[in-house]
């Protein structure tokens, strides 16, 4: 039931899409101290492209999670192609927020978090992040929106015009030997799809520096019951 | 009142009894026929207004939201003049965990939080548990926004009913269609207002009403914390789905039925961090309210209705 042309900006298709954008802006700038969320579309079209797939045209606000509703709005725009293929593939996106080197600087923070956990006696270790309650203690934070920005590559990858993903929680996060002078990280995180309402399980292996950003190196679906052998897609 | 502290005490008492930790006993749903209603007793012709939570097992912040409703109506209607005569003229039927079997196996470790079904074993040659309650009403049953794959969180049950909760649910309501004004289910998460139907190609006959209501809703709900809610059909704003509560109510000609999505948008989902129940929960009892006010309003033109304590 696609339309081409414009969009309403508070249904589904136009978010869905903004979603996708934002989940690129995350894997692009998202941090231990930052992770993007949708505010608002302001204005979508969509239109099919010769090549075969959908391009959709956006103009969004978001925010940063960590500053809150306090936080600044950030303006972005974004072409989001959904390619038609046999088999799934990924989502192509362009984006550009205004000032995004405006925002404030979280240097500090993800340096002080970087040089506690570098050190080579470092065995970070934890589960269900946050547990069931929504409890999160603080210094699992930065770990938390490392799994979500490390899922973003997942989430971006996964994404067509009938799935819309968010990270439910991190089940596990396991630190590996520094490599390289990244922190090495073994998530296992669930996401949450709206449409089927699945909770789709995957481990990946992620690496972060303050130079680097985050990297995502391994991922491998889980399966969640114990006869189920195939993966959505 | 006493008879309605009561009855909230009944509803609670009734949860607790079947608490008993085993999945799919065989509870008897038939309480939902006796359930005792909420307001002051009156020698005039009552309408009602009906409110469940946790359909879906995960979305904790809804049984949360029922309770806070019920304190805040039982803890104001002797000094709020808008709730005391909402009391003399609607009652208020209240289920503030609809899907036991599931809510009390969401609780039982960390693995089974994110669980969403309710707990029936599978049929036939079915190896898992639980079909979706918000697919197995007789609502455009099997339509759209389903799946027939029993380990689907989006399975519709074997058929129509199949449920034991949708069946309770169902036979109330039949049994109090001409009383019943307003129905109200109450899920997480997104931030919206849902009116009917789940079905692209159907419109309810009171659309433009339904989201005239539902904007005023989302309105008051804004005005409390800033808390942006979105409102539209299901198909617009969410996904196409079919055999929901809210399309049965208004199917069956309860003409203002609208589902809640809480707090929050997608940042913790399912997992509501425990400071944000209070706040969820002030805004979205001012959303609902407003539409209880309006429901309230158009079919009670003077207050001078005759009541007793």
């Amino acid at each position: 039931m696609a339309s081409t042309g414009d969009l309403e900006p508070t249904h589904y298709p136009a978010r869905r899409a903004a979603q996708v954008a934002l989940h690129y802006l995350n894997t692009h700038h998202g941090s231990p101290f930052r992770v993007f969320g949708l505010q608002q579309v302001h204005k979508a079209s969509a239109e099919d492209v010769a090549a075969g797939g959908r391009k959709y045209k956006l103009d969004f606000s978001v925010t940063d999670w960590g500053s809150g509703s306090a936080g600044p709005a950030l303006r972005c725009s974004a072409d989001v192609l959904f390619p038609r293929t046999e088999r799934h593939s990924a989502p192509e996106v362009q984006l550009h927020c205004e000032a995004l080197h405006q925002i404030n600087s979280t240097a500090q923070e993800e340096d002080a978090f970087y040089q506690k956990y570098i050190s080579p006696d470092s065995t970070v270790s934890a589960r269900d992040i946050p547990d069931s309650f929504g409890n999160m203690s603080e210094e699992m934070q930065p770990f938390w929106r490392l799994a979500r920005v490390a899922a973003s590559f997942i989430m971006l990858r996964e994404s067509s015009e009938n799935t819309e993903f968010n990270m439910a929680k991190v089940a596990s996060v396991t630190q590996q030997e520094s490599s390289e002078e990244q922190l090495m990280l073994e998530f296992v995180v669930l996401l949450h799809d709206f449409p089927s309402q699945e909770i789709v399980q995957w481990k990946l292996l992620a690496s972060w520096s303050p130079d680097r950003g985050v990297r995502v190196l391994q991922t491998e679906w889980q399966p969640r019951c114990p006869h189920a052998t195939k993966p959505p897609n | 009142m006493k008879g309605s502290v009561i009855s909230v005490l009944v509803v609670l008492a009734v949860l607790d009894r079947l608490a008993g930790g085993l999945e799919h006993r065989s509870y008897d749903y038939t309480k939902y026929h006796t359930m005792d209603e909420i307001g002051f007793k009156s020698t005039t012709p009552k309408k009602a207004v009906w409110m469940d939570c946790g359909i879906h097992a995960r979305e904790w912040i809804a049984p949360a939201f029922c309770q806070h409703f019920v304190k805040e109506i039982l803890g104001s209607y002797k000094t709020d003049s808008n709730v005391n005569m909402l009391f003399k003229n609607l009652d208020f039927y209240i289920t503030p965990v609809l899907n036991m079997d599931g809510y009390i196996y969401s609780w039982r470790d960390k693995t089974t939080r994110l669980w969403r079904k309710s707990r029936s074993p599978g049929t036939g040659n079915c190896t898992c548990f639980g079909t979706d309650l918000n697919r197995n009403f007789y609502a455009n049953w099997g339509m759209v926004g389903i799946s027939r794959d029993c380990c689907s969180d989006i399975y519709n049950g074997p058929t129509a009913l199949s449920e034991p909760e949708a069946k309770a649910v169902t036979d109330f309501l039949g049994a109090h269609q001409n009383e019943v004004l307003c129905y109200l289910t109450i899920h997480s998460y997104g931030q919206l207002i849902l009116i009917p139907y789940g079905h692209p190609n159907i419109s309810a006959p009171n659309y433009e009403e339904l989201m005239e209501v539902g904007l005023a809703a989302a309105k008051a709900i804004k005005a409390v914390h800033g808390t942006s809610y979105k409102v539209g059909t299901a198909p617009d704003i969410l996904y196409a789905n079919s055999g929901t509560s809210r399309d049965f109510a208004r199917l069956i000609g309860i003409p203002y039925s609208f589902t809640f999505e809480l707090r929050d948008k997608g940042n913790y989902g399912f997992i509501l961090p425990e400071d944000q129940i209070q706040p969820a929960c002030e805004e979205a009892y001012q959303g609902a309210m407003s539409i209880v006010n309006y429901v309230h309003d158009k079919n009670f033109k003077s207050a001078a209705t005759t009541a007793t304590l």
